[in-house]
């Protein structure tokens, strides 16, 4: 049962939504296509539905050609990043409407709509109009509308990113429990978005894309340590690594022209000449010994504070492990962490990452 | 301030209350009045300015021969034109509508908006440019002074209403609804008849209710289609007029002849005040 796409590709008047994508997914797996907006994403989850056609290039699913089958007799299910229900059906109906369409025998339809509605945790909504549910239960209608199906193939395409960020968090946790029992039943699980941390909280397989291109498809570990390029460096991280051009100069590290840094051990078999530097937010922090920078804005996230930081040639994003006021204009010592610098060649490809030494 | 706006808000619904429904009222009081009570200066209410009588509405039901017009036959006939006219211009339109508002027609340089545009043009001539064709081809099919015929010309004349109120509405619905609707099972027609349509309805009314004031009210089709065999409702009403115009019948007509509007609209109002497809993209 495993999906297996070829060289799909789909060009529009000037721009590619699909540029050449392969890749193989395999059942009991959740795999998180990450990018940012008009990535290809959407285009990619509706190639699989068969919603669109692709200009070239095939898709096959165990074994047998899938395009010549049409969408609605696809074993697909898919939630959209708008809350898509029947307006003129109950929450019942709604869910069994799959379940109807394919003919399903009314006790059994009982059964797994029941089945469904708790798992999304919708008791007692039954006979409610969708109109008088909120937002986040609207979504749980629609979750559960495809999880009743029992499709091999689950997409969803940014189900998180029109909800309120408590909910949210609160979704996405039952998401994953929802998931990973779904998995055990030989799905293969599609999930799209534009937040790395959900992509990193989703574990599973990650695959980066951008311009209707998959950059890097690993797992969320493996991206997060060795992200394959500055692309997908600043797909994969929020906020998005801090990238510098600077050189190598013997034992230094030049940012810029403004900032000089140690060269780290595992940048020791770089040979001198120019890069494009990276560091996370968090490999940015605020040291008395550091270098000047004025504060241009603090965003308070949680429990930390992230801090634009700027002098006359560099940008860049801090973060402190603490909650804090600063004044625009401040200026702050800031240090950079050399150990969680990374390297990336002339043309954006990673030289040398902290997590695995040079490639 | 609260007051204030209020007091303000009643008092402009009662004056606009007033500007609608005084035209009703004095359509009833005339229609009570014969000749003197017309010609004695401003009367209005019954028993007080003026002894009312039936006469007004007598001369609707009375045969020519006894000095009548007997709109029975024509009314029944306006019913029957205008609803057939209004539903096969509703069902031809929103299937043309869904088309044009989903799936991409190109011929050469004309697109959808050019089909559309094409549909409402058409209710920018002016009648009077359509007459003579009409009038060639019903000719030629037979189907002068004929109901059919009437219907036909009107579906051209409404389809076209229908058609445009509906691409506006299906553009609003969302494409995923259809999407989703594919995915859970459904082939292209039954996502339309069971998913799409269900949730046009207050579309559906909207784009009715037009056809059907457009085709109650024409006067000029129903006036050059017809001779002996087949008369509607308006051109009827103007076949009272006489040498002194008869105020009381023609008040007593115009009233008989918006109540089925009047009816059709309330009925259908709570479909006009609230769309149905509030749930389907939050």
């Amino acid at each position: 049962m495993t999906l297996i796409a070829s060289n799909l590709t789909t060009k529009g008047k000037e721009e590619f939504f699909l540029n050449d994508i392969s890749f193989e997914m395999s059942p009991g797996k959740i795999y998180t296509i990450i990018g940012r907006t008009l990535s290809g994403k959407t285009t990619l989850l509706k190639t699989i539905a068969g919603l669109i056609a692709q200009d070239s290039g095939t898709l096959s699913f165990n074994g047998n050609n899938f395009d010549v089958i049409p969408v609605w007799k696809r074993q697909v299910a898919m939630v959209y990043q708008q809350f898509i229900n029947y307006p003129h059906l109950n929450v019942y109906d709604n869910i069994a409407f799959p379940l109807k369409q394919r003919k399903v025998d009314l006790a059994e339809i009982k059964d797994r709509v029941k089945q469904a509605i708790e798992q999304v945790g919708l008791e007692g909504f039954e006979e409610r109009k969708i109109q008088a549910l909120s937002g986040g239960q609207q979504q749980r209608v629609a979750l559960a509308r495809s999880l009743v199906k029992n499709a091999n193939i689950l997409l969803l395409d940014e189900p998180l990113v029109n909800l309120d960020y408590k909910l949210r968090e609160q979704l996405r946790e039952e998401f994953k429990k929802i998931f990973s029992s779904k998995a055990s039943e030989e799905a293969i699980l599609i999930y799209s978005t534009t937040d790395p941390i959900e992509a990193m909280q989703l574990g599973g397989e990650v695959i980066v894309m951008d311009e209707g291109k998959i950059l890097q498809q690993g797992s969320a570990k493996e991206i997060y340590e060795n992200p394959r390029s500055t692309k997908v460096a600043e797909i994969t991280n929020d906020p998005a690594m801090n990238l510098f051009d600077g050189e190598i100069n013997g034992k230094k590290i030049t940012l810029n022209n403004e900032v000089i840094l140690n060269i780290p051990k595992h940048f020791k078999d770089l040979p001198d000449g120019k890069y494009s530097f990276g560091i996370r937010a968090s490999g940015v922090t605020l040291d008395k010994s550091g270098f000047p920078f004025q504060i241009e804005l603090a965003e308070i996230s949680g429990s930390e504070t992230f801090l634009h930081l700027n002098n006359d040639q560099i940008h860049v994003v801090g973060l402190l492990d603490a909650v804090k006021n600063f004044n625009i204009g401040e200026t702050v010592k800031v240090s950079f962490d050399i150990e969680k610098l990374y390297a990336f060649g002339s043309d954006g490809i990673l030289m040398s990452s902290p997590y695995s030494g040079t490639k | 301030m609260g007051t204030f706006y209020t007091t303000l808000k009643y008092t402009a619904v009662t004056i606009w209350s007033m500007f609608v429904i005084a035209p009703f009222l004095w359509a009833l009081s005339t229609s009570f009045k014969d000749f003197n009570s017309v010609t004695s200066g401003a009367t209005y209410i019954p028993w007080v300015d003026f002894e009312p009588t039936l006469e007004g509405w007598r001369v609707l039901l009375r045969s020519p021969a006894q000095g009548g017009v007997n709109i029975v036959e024509p009314y029944l006939n306006s019913i029957f034109v205008t609803c057939l006219a209004s539903f096969i211009s509703i069902l031809l339109g929103t299937l043309a509508a869904y088309a044009l508002s989903r799936y991409t027609f190109k011929a050469g340089f004309i697109k959808n908006d050019d089909i559309t545009f094409f549909f409402i043009s058409q209710r920018i001539m002016p009648p009077v440019v359509l007459a003579i064709p009409f009038f060639i081809m019903l000719g030629k099919l037979g189907l002068l002074d004929t109901l059919l015929g009437l219907v036909m010309v009107y579906v051209v004349l409404l389809m076209p209403i229908a058609v445009w109120i509906m691409v506006d509405f299906f553009n609003k619905v969302p494409v995923e609804i259809d999407e989703t609707a594919l995915i859970d099972g459904c082939n292209p027609i039954q996502a339309f008849f069971k998913v799409v349509l269900p949730n046009s309805i207050p579309g559906m009314v909207v784009a009715g209710l037009f056809c059907m004031i457009f085709g109650w009210t024409d006067f000029f089709f129903a006036f050059i289609l017809t001779f002996t065999e087949v008369q509607l409702l308006p051109v009827a009403i103007v076949s009272l007029n006489s040498s002194i115009t008869p105020w009381w019948s023609l008040s007593a007509a115009a009233l008989v002849s918006v109540a089925p509007l009047i009816v059709v609209a309330f009925i259908v109002e709570r479909y006009l005040s609230k769309g149905n497809l509030s749930g389907a993209l939050k």
